[in-house]
Order: structure tokens, then C-alpha cells, then sequence
């Protein structure tokens, strides 16, 4: 009829001992996976785009196509 | 003076279904959810009131051994003399149950009539859609998005091949 003694005190404490570290690693490896999987490719997606952009020759097409109120396509 | 002297005679529990007469006013009938309740709760150990209120003879003459020395109390009395003062015990309190099957299984089953019901009012109680939801308007608006380069980057425009007029492989 003698049970063993409960834990009576230190449940934060050991409980903050394995997850507050367990948390700041999940939190920084994720931060790390994002930025090497989404915002590298895309830094380097928008700096291959803008390597060699000729914005005026890009306007031109578009002013063919007919997408501008301002100017019309050549021609008319 | 004498209805208080009546009054301290009176035990607890029956203050609530007596009325106390004092200067020709009646006290308030004092209800039973305003006096301090049992309930069995992980977090609060020793509640407010024993579980059993209103002893049988053999409980109370338990209460009386009680008060001698309990090295002469045996198991079962001790056992006896926790059920007076508590429901469940931690164990019986904490152990889980099946219910949440029933409860998502409930949950699950009212999505899906929802579900029908939604498809019952898209059939019979909504009109038409816009004419902006042909395929021919549709064509025409991708036509247009293309041309004007939308999200050329990553996005749209990206993965439309301009020189051959189709989407990149």
C-alpha cells in the first residue's frame, strides 16, 4: 500500500529542459530550410531575369500586343 | 437572537432549505449552486467539499475510527474512507477515453451534409454564372495576361515560351 512518491516540484523546469533547446533548433533549422529552398532560387530567379532585361525592347512587345490605353500598337 | 442561537443548531447543509425569520424580513432561500461544490479536476487535488455529504451509519461510525489512530484502520477502511471523500481517484480521473472517434466520426459526418446541402443550393438556388466564365472570355483573359507580362519571373509569364507560342516544357 506504499506507493513511490510523486513528483511534487520541477515540472516546468524539466520540461523547459528538453523543448526550450528542442524549439530554438526546429525554429532555426526551419528558418535555415526556407531560406536555402525559397528565398536563394528566387534571389537568383529575379537576378537572372534582370541579368540582361531590356525594359524598352519588353515595352515595345507589350505595345504591339495592344495592353496600353496611353499608346497605341504602331501602325495606327 | 433566537433565530441565530436556531440558527447555529442547525447544521450546514440545511441552511439552504430553511428560512431564517429576523426583524420581520425573510432571509434568501440559499441556493444550492451558490454553496461550495465537488468536482474532480486534475489540477485542483483537495476540492472543496467531501463527495459524500449525508453518511450511512457504518460510514459514520468509519468517521469516529477515523479519529483514533489509523495504523489500526485497515485497507479496506482506508479505501472506504477515501470513496467518502473523493469520486475518482488521479488514476480513474486521468484515464482517457474512446470519445473522440465519436466526436470526429459526428464532426466528419456534418461536413459532409453540409456538403450535400451546398451542392443542393449550387443546383437549385443559385442563377447562372457571369459570362466571364466562358471558355472563349477565359481564353481571351490569359491572352491578355500574357501580353502584358504578368509576374514575369517566377510566376504567369515565366512559363509561357513567347517565341513559339505555347507553354514551356
Amino acid at each position: 500500500m506504499s506507493l513511490p512518491k510523486p513528483m511534487m516540484r520541477g515540472m516546468l523546469a524539466k520540461h523547459m529542459r528538453i523543448h526550450l533547446p528542442l524549439a530554438f533548433a526546429v525554429s532555426f533549422g526551419a528558418a535555415l530550410v526556407l531560406k536555402y529552398t525559397v528565398t536563394e532560387p528566387r534571389k537568383k530567379a529575379y537576378a537572372e531575369f534582370y541579368k540582361n532585361y531590356d525594359s524598352v525592347a519588353e515595352f515595345n512587345r507589350m505595345r504591339e500586343a495592344g495592353v496600353f490605353e496611353s499608346v497605341r500598337p504602331t501602325g495606327k | 437572537m433566537l433565530a441565530s442561537r436556531a440558527l447555529s443548531l442547525v447544521g450546514k447543509r440545511a441552511i439552504s432549505t430553511s428560512v431564517c425569520l429576523r426583524g420581520g424580513h425573510g432571509v434568501a432561500k440559499v441556493e444550492e449552486h451558490t454553496l461550495p461544490a465537488y468536482f474532480d479536476r486534475r489540477e485542483n487535488p483537495l476540492p472543496d467539499i467531501c463527495y459524500v455529504q449525508s453518511l450511512s451509519p457504518e460510514q459514520k461510525s468509519l468517521k469516529e475510527k477515523e479519529k483514533g489512530t489509523w495504523a489500526a484502520l485497515s485497507n479496506e477502511e482506508k479505501i472506504a474512507l477515501y470513496r467518502i471523500s473523493f469520486n475518482q481517484s488521479y488514476a480513474e480521473m486521468n484515464q482517457g477515453s474512446s470519445e473522440w472517434k465519436t466526436v470526429i466520426g459526428a464532426a466528419l459526418f456534418f461536413f459532409g451534409f453540409t456538403g450535400l446541402i451546398v451542392l443542393w443550393q449550387r443546383k437549385y438556388v443559385y442563377g447562372p454564372v457571369p459570362h466571364t466564365f466562358d471558355p472563349e472570355y477565359k481564353q481571351k483573359e490569359l491572352q491578355r495576361m500574357l501580353d502584358m507580362r504578368m509576374n514575369p519571373v517566377q510566376g504567369l509569364s515565366s512559363q509561357w515560351d513567347y517565341e513559339n507560342k505555347q507553354w514551356k516544357k
